[in-house]
């Protein structure tokens, strides 16, 4: 209030006697707060509620997607005699449903081989999802190798990186035999020593301590055997 | 004062008292000579509609007193050596004014969805009046906008304009480039075709390196793990609704804060000495001692 001004101004140059104000109306002794700051106070803290009755809502709508995950999707894409050990056959498949042709991937899907130490009654399906930033890579069957167009990465016959600006190997779908014919599932990521992690997007490393600087998202799904 | 008669009269000052025509309690020169004539109807009639346009901008003026709001916008001084490189923040604003305008009419026929979006802009290309040219102005438009808005920076920094008192007008430009970048990530998307879906995918992964924050913002950005119907309608909603908002009250602030602060003069022109030692402050005068407020 005025009165520490008035008297350091006022007060002291003026040479009336000081007199004790009057006690505000409804004034009792020990009184913690005054009506005006009580009203002050009670304002806030309702627009305050209002506010956040208004704001709390909408950014969690904005911010849900982030921990939805959807329904866990398998499609069929081939019997299983049409494909080999030794090299790729190209399947296209919707990993995102609604969105037309814009939500269709491909994979590159090949019987388990020995020389790497697979069963033949597995089926690998390697994603054609670069690991630097999501361009579409192909299998080159002269070279054996998976080249990306779009700043030069190149990935060794099992999805491995061989050079450019790739993180880690091109990622991987679950595969499942049903009556015969092939199924893929949902996408997992790998650690260069091609360890299933949970699905990252490109761009991110895995492995190591980098699990803990890129965490597993909630809106994917967790690896086979994890 | 020169610029006076380009005012229309209710915005301009009213003279101080005793400058004015004629001694107090005198009549007119020409009423002792001659009796007025009186004016015709039609007379009357044109010179009341003459007057119009300025009782129209009294009424207005008397209700919100913007007259002197606006003369000390559109009529401050500026410092000497002002250039043509003080032009480059209007030309910005004017680019923001071009997106703005052709953002609104491109709205009417655009279809935010996945599997129209394509064909509505082939639509609005092919088919709609003038429809190729508002949306080449829009797509072009960006870059210039996003050109200017560097150019403007570059003025600003060699210049060293945002010494004190504008750091503020600084860091407030900064957010104004950062949502301008914002605005033409997310307007990419929109067309849907290969470029814009790939181009977005690349833009979004680069957002996710960022550690342990990264994956959680692509995955708001996508609004899901993978790019899909979502994400354009969420790049529609950022691009056309809460950007431009941002925008135009940030540009509010800084033309706010230009009017207040005034511009500066360039670096090679020296500060003069005041004439007179005037009790200025020194927010009022601008760091430059150039004096950048409207005239009282």
């Amino acid at each position: 209030m005025a009165d520490e001004a008035d008297k350091q101004n006022g007060a002291e140059t003026s040479s009336r006697p000081e007199r004790a104000k009057p006690d505000p109306p409804g004034y009792f002794e020990g009184e913690s707060m005054t009506r005006r700051r009580a009203f002050t106070v009670a304002a806030q803290g309702i627009g305050g509620i209002a506010g956040a009755a208004i704001i709390l809502p909408a950014v969690g709508f904005a911010v849900a997607p982030i921990f939805h995950r959807g329904k866990e999707r398998w499609e069929e894409v081939g019997p299983v005699d049409d494909f080999v050990a030794d090299t790729y056959r190209q399947v296209v498949f919707t990993e995102t449903e609604g969105i037309g042709d814009a939500g269709k991937t491909t994979a590159y899907v090949r019987k388990g081989s020995k020389q790497f130490g697979e069963s033949p009654n597995e089926i690998v399906a390697v994603s054609n999802r670069c690991a630097h930033l999501g361009c579409p890579v192909s299998y080159i069957e002269a070279a054996g190798n998976f080249i990306c167009p779009c700043h030069g990465g190149v990935y060794d016959f099992q999805g491995k990186r061989l050079g450019g600006p790739p993180v880690r190997p091109l990622d991987q779908f679950q595969t499942r035999i049903r009556n015969g014919r092939v199924e893929v599932g949902p996408r997992y990521s790998v650690t260069s020593q091609l360890e299933p992690v949970r699905a990252r997007d490109p761009g991110e490393f895995t492995g190591g301590i980098w699990e803990y600087l890129y965490p597993p998202r909630p809106s994917t799904f967790p690896p086979p055997g994890g | 004062m020169k610029l006076g008669s380009l005012i229309p009269a209710p915005l301009r000052k009213p003279a101080k008292p005793g400058t004015g025509n004629g001694a107090k309690g005198q009549a007119p020169a020409d009423l002792k000579t001659a009796p007025p004539e009186r004016p015709s109807d039609a007379q009357k009639l044109a010179d009341r509609a003459k007057e119009a346009p300025v009782d129209v901008l009294a009424w207005v003026d008397q209700r919100t007193a913007a007259s002197g709001f606006l003369t000390g916008m559109l009529f401050r001084k500026v410092p000497k050596g002002t250039n043509w490189f003080y032009t480059l923040g209007s030309a910005t604003l004017f680019a923001f004014i071009v997106q703005a305008v052709t953002g609104v009419f491109l709205a009417m026929f655009y279809t935010p969805s996945t599997t129209q979006a394509y064909a509505s802009i082939s639509h609005i290309n092919n088919e709609v009046f003038l429809g190729a040219f508002v949306h080449g102005m829009h797509k072009w438009g960006s870059s210039v906008m996003v050109i200017l808005i560097f150019l403007h920076m570059g003025r600003t920094f060699f210049f060293g304009a945002y010494k004190y008192p504008r750091e503020l007008n600084w860091v407030i430009g900064v957010v104004l480039l950062i949502l301008t970048m914002t605005m033409a990530f997310t307007g990419y998307l929109l067309p849907f075709d290969q470029r814009s879906f790939w181009a977005s995918v690349v833009g979004i992964n680069i957002n996710g390196t960022g550690p342990i924050i990264g994956p959680y913002l692509s995955d708001f950005l996508r609004a899901g793990p993978e790019l899909g119907a979502t994400t354009l309608s969420r790049f529609y909603a950022i691009h056309m609704l809460l950007l431009p908002g941002a925008i135009i009250a940030l540009i509010g602030a800084h033309l706010y804060l230009v009017v207040k602060l005034g511009t500066t003069a360039p670096p090679w022109v020296r500060a003069e000495k005041p004439k007179v030692a005037a009790p200025v402050s020194r927010l009022d005068a601008g760091a430059d001692g150039n004096g950048a407020t409207p005239a009282r």
